[in-house]
């Protein structure tokens, strides 16, 4: 499989869970560890899917996930929103900005491996 | 000099000028476009106060007394700002209930009593003839001045008289007014007052600085002439004489006839009075501005070869300026003319309505069957009264051959007026004044003043022996004139007003205080007292009778003409019914009130309180029922202002409430945002947690170091949730009042080694060195202890937090200072920029920044740290450069203002019943009283 998988998330205990869990699956993840960085990355590259957390230093996961839709280049990226926040309002926003999948923390492995897959069979 | 028949014909085109300007005012009054009807007119009409007596008398008397003759305009300009007070006081009550003059409203005020008004009318024709006769004497004098004749019989005076008499027919009687005002004639007077300022101003800038070398030249000329040495130096004496003078002139400028007439009849807008205000004494100040040059002018000029009453006139003829001398003249004559056209015209309203008319209806003259024509009665009544007011002046001023001079017989008419101030006032503001009060003060100070000032003043004339002067009246020495009671320490004038205002003020309010009110006064005095309460007109009559609109229709008509009172009633008509709607009792004792109201205007409210009772058929109202009405009155203005004080305290608690309701939703807000934070930061380490443990489980092959990696992740992030855990408790703690501080004195290094030693592995790790300062004594404090290796703790796992540099150093001091102990821990790390400074001891706001990115901790430390500093009276702080480490530091009190507590010791408190066990701490903890055992 080469589809290419944008991991960004500040928490590094996160980071390393979500590494394992994607490497297991035969993908080579890249990490974005604050906003801009995702930035800089999602300029130069055009990832199958991008796994984004909500609460990031710089640019939340909000707009990063705005700037992905508004940039045709990414047209065919899919967006995990991964987040603490857990409330209903928080998923709209979710759904209002673009977002292809949401999933709140704590997940389940297979939940999250589901949307994973799911998204990245279209 | 001019020839006599030229400043005749002058005199008599200036008199024809004032007709035209009256017609013109009365036309344009008709077509609503009124030009007088505004602020300045109307402080230019009160000016009317400054007659021939100020154009020449004011330099007359300056001549004789130097500064004397000021307080005759210090009184009204003292006057003028009470005048919102009082003034507008006398304009509401008089608009509201048509009255046209001042001894009706007198009369009014006292329950409509026709002997009052009758004998303040008296009063004032008394006090007015002489003065009109002095207007006389002085457009006569001033003819003589500038035609160089001797005596010619005062023709001049006569036809000038009669032209006068003419005028105040023609434009005070024209028909018969409800509201008695007469814009053609104000008109007029308006620009009298503008020509007799303006020429004033013109003979004076000529005397000062054409004739003499401006003021100082005049002033040092006279200061070496030895006769005017006595206009330089100030008796004592003359202190009392100011006083009186000012006082007296700043009662008439309200009560004089003709004052009242332009202040009160003719205003037409109360806002006119702020501006007249000012305005008024402006006018008094300029007229005055050149009296002292002209009074020493003429006085070195003349020597005392002229008499000083002319030098306005003679100083420019001796200069030989025939125009300048033309104008004075001119303005001499419009003050004359002025103060002659409104006295006469206010004093036959006065004596048409408050004597003749009063007195026929006594005798039956006037009864409502009789066939005569009543407006046209009641004008030929007023024009009579006009021609005989003249008359009676001309004669004053031909028979009485007067050795006063012009401003001393005006200051006896004066006297006479100022009679009414107690009954006016007094009638204004104190309820309790009574008829009899009233009448018996106005007799008193009127006999008072005449056996002072008017007898004397025949006795000096010559028309009563001189012995009355000198040995008393009947011969008793201390009813001597100008010593009563043996007391001679005033001059005459001060004596008299002294005398007269005692006795005047002491039989009103005596009189007043054992004496009851008839229910016709006690309403009038409702009435007066309270206008500003009452939203309208009390009830004209305190009516519960029969009465036929026909008859008080026809009463109208009697009274005011078919023509004009049809007009009236069909207005009164469409107001009522708009008000009243087809309520046929209420209209018309609605028709009864409107009748009477307008039938005071033309013949006086004594009057049309009899006329109209003699209509109306009316039960006589019991004392308790007046009562009772009056009482509703005041009832209601009593709940509306309660009802208002009420709602004033519904919106300030309205106010507060919302405030509170504010301040609910901001907490409300907060929580909700502390919530979410909160539940953020739990959710975070628990997502790892999850997440590995299942990794673990399902990966069975995994390899060792990698399960111990990921367990070891487990374990730190559990560490992580406990954390956040005992924060939010401590937080929780620290905010509610059952804290409980256990204070004891202790060395301050080892709390600080201890709280770094705990924090050494972690330092390590980073490679961050931490380094202690220590002071340079052993520091004892008071404080919690386990409470300050927490603040500690937590300043210094932030800055390691920030120092991210491997290699750079954490600094911990400490030190004494004024009282306080002072820690400071300075980190190299990035810093804190000033807008997060603000906020970063702040709970919410606290917690809101860290969770962007910082390392790890719930972020409630810094708010922990900020409670627990608070709680001991110390404070914190940070000071920071972004990029540039930050220092936090914090003081501690060095001697505890919590109470201290031995650990050692069993707690003091432990014997007591456990409830004030609970109470002393709270109190202790809320209050921070000092302890005793501290000091």
């Amino acid at each position: 499989m080469n589809h290419q998988i944008l991991i960004v998330e500040d928490e590094p205990s996160i980071v390393i869970t979500l590494e394992f869990l994607l490497k297991q699956k035969g993908f080579t993840p890249q990490i974005a560890r604050d906003g801009i960085e995702a930035m800089t990355f999602l300029e130069n590259h055009q990832p199958d899917l991008v796994i984004l957390d909500v609460m990031l230093p710089g640019k939340n996961g909000y707009e990063i996930c705005q700037s992905i839709r508004h940039e045709t280049r990414l047209d065919r990226t899919k967006v995990l929103l991964l987040t603490a926040k857990g409330r209903v309002a928080d998923v709209e926003k979710g759904k209002a900005v673009g977002a292809d999948a949401y999933l709140t923390k704590p997940f389940a492995i297979q939940s999250l491996m589901d949307q994973v897959d799911q998204l990245l069979a279209n | 000099m001019l020839p006599a028949w030229v400043t005749l014909l002058i005199a008599m085109l200036y008199l024809a000028l004032l007709f035209a300007i009256a017609w013109w005012g009365d036309r344009r009054a008709e077509q609503g476009r009124s030009i007088v009807g505004n602020a300045y007119g109307y402080a230019l009409s009160l000016a009317v106060y400054c007659t021939a007596w100020t154009f020449y008398g004011s330099v007359g008397r300056a001549a004789s007394e130097g500064i004397g003759f000021l307080p005759i305009f210090v009184g009204p300009t003292l006057m003028m700002p009470l005048s919102w007070l009082i003034l507008r006081k006398m304009i509401r009550i008089s608009k509201r209930y048509r009255i046209t003059s001042i001894a009706d409203f007198v009369a009014s005020r006292y329950g409509k009593s026709a002997t009052l008004g009758g004998i303040i009318t008296i009063i004032a024709v008394l006090g007015g003839i002489p003065y009109i006769a002095l207007q006389l004497k002085a457009i006569s004098y001033s003819f003589l001045i500038i035609t160089g004749t001797t005596d010619t019989g005062g023709q001049t005076a006569f036809y000038v008289a009669f032209t006068l008499a003419l005028f105040a027919i023609l434009f005070g009687t024209r028909h018969l007014n409800p509201l008695e005002r007469h814009e053609g004639m104000v008109a007029a007077i308006t620009f009298e007052s503008i020509v007799k300022l303006l020429t004033f101003l013109l003979v004076g800038g000529f005397v000062t600085y054409g004739m003499f070398d401006g003021y100082a030249d005049i002033f040092t000329r006279a200061e070496g002439i030895p006769a005017l040495e006595n206009l330089f130096r100030f008796e004592p004496a003359a202190y009392s004489d100011l006083m009186w003078m000012t006082i007296l002139s700043g009662l008439v400028v309200v009560l004089l006839p003709r004052q009242f007439h332009m202040a009160v009849v003719e205003n037409v807008s109360e806002a006119h009075i702020s501006k007249a205000m000012w305005l008024f004494p402006l006018y008094l100040l300029l007229i005055n501005l050149f009296v002292l040059p002209i009074a020493l002018g003429g006085r070195i000029y003349f020597g005392n070869t002229q008499a000083a009453d002319g030098f306005v006139l003679a100083l420019p003829i001796a200069a030989d300026q025939s125009f300048i001398s033309v104008l004075t003249f001119l303005g001499g004559l419009s003050a004359a003319t002025g103060m002659v056209i409104v006295a006469t015209i206010t004093l036959s309203t006065m004596v048409s309505n408050d004597l003749i008319v009063p007195t026929l209806l006594r005798l039956r003259k006037l009864d409502i069957g009789d066939r005569m024509v009543v407006p046209r009665f009641l004008l030929l009544i007023r024009r009579t009264a006009i021609i005989g007011i003249i008359a009676l002046g001309y004669g004053y001023f031909k028979l009485v051959p007067t050795s006063y001079t012009l401003v001393n017989l005006g200051l006896i008419s004066f006297a006479a007026i100022a009679q009414f101030a107690p009954a006016v006032f007094g009638g204004l503001f104190w309820k309790q004044a009574t008829k009899l009060g009233a009448m018996s003060g106005v007799l008193a100070g009127s006999c008072i003043w005449g056996v002072t000032l008017l007898i004397p003043s025949l006795a000096e004339s010559g028309w009563v022996s001189n012995s009355v002067i000198t040995d008393g009246y009947f011969g008793l020495t201390w009813l001597r004139p100008y010593a009563l009671f043996g007391q001679t320490d005033y001059s005459s004038l001060s004596h008299s007003l002294f005398w007269s205002f005692l006795f005047n003020i002491v039989a009103f309010v005596g009189v007043s205080l054992f004496t009851k009110q008839s229910f016709e006064e006690q309403k009038q005095a409702f009435a007066f007292v309270d206008v500003f309460k009452q939203k309208q007109a009390l009830p004209g009559v305190a009516w519960k009778g029969q009465a036929r609109a026909e008859d008080l229709e026809n009463l109208l008509k009697r009274f005011l003409g078919r023509r004009r009172s049809t007009e009236l009633l069909t207005r009164f008509h469409q107001q009522v019914k708009l008000a009243l709607g087809t309520n046929h009792s209420s209209e018309l004792a609605e028709l009864v009130q409107f009748t009477e109201t307008q039938l005071s205007a033309v013949i006086g409210s004594a009057s049309a309180r009899v006329m109209v009772a003699s209509v109306v058929k009316e039960g006589p109202l019991a004392i308790e029922e007046l009562m009772h009405m009056l009482d509703e009155t005041r009832q209601v203005i009593q709940y509306s202002r309660e009802l208002e004080e009420k709602s004033r305290a519904l919106e300030l608690a309205s106010a507060e409430l919302r405030k509170a309701n504010d301040q609910l939703k901001e907490l409300d807000k907060m929580k909700d945002d502390f919530v979410s934070t909160v539940t953020h930061e739990l959710r975070t380490p628990l997502t790892s947690i999850r997440a590995l443990t299942e990794i673990i489980l399902l990966n069975e092959g995994l390899p060792v170091e990698q399960r111990k990696e990921f367990l070891q992740l487990i374990i730190r992030e559990s560490e992580r949730l406990t954390r956040l855990i005992n924060d939010v408790l401590d937080m929780e703690k620290t905010e509610s009042d059952s804290v409980e501080w256990l204070i004891s004195e202790f060395e301050v290094m080892p709390v600080i080694e201890e709280a770094t030693r705990s924090l050494q592995a972690l330092a390590a790790q980073k490679k961050v060195g931490i380094l202690l300062v220590p002071p340079e004594f052993p520091i004892m404090l008071q404080a919690d202890r386990d409470r300050l290796i927490q603040v500690l703790v937590n300043l210094l796992s932030n800055a390691l937090k920030f120092s991210d540099d491997t290699g750079s150093s954490i600094y911990v001091s400490v030190r004494k200072e004024e009282g306080n102990v002072l820690f400071c821990i300075r980190d190299e790390g990035v810093g804190i920029s000033e807008e997060e400074q603000k906020l970063i001891f702040e709970k919410f706001h606290q917690v809101a920044h860290t969770q962007k990115g910082r390392p790890t901790g719930s972020g409630l430390g810094l708010a922990i740290c900020q409670r627990i500093v608070a709680a001991h009276q110390g404070r914190i702080w940070v000071e920071s450069v972004l990029g540039k480490g930050a220092t936090f530091c914090f003081t501690l009190p060095i001697e505890s203002a919590l109470p201290l507590r031995n650990n050692d010791l069993a707690d003091p408190n432990s014997t007591l019943p456990l409830a004030t066990v609970f109470n002393r701490k709270k109190h202790s903890s809320l209050h921070k009283t000092p302890n005793p055992a501290s000091s």
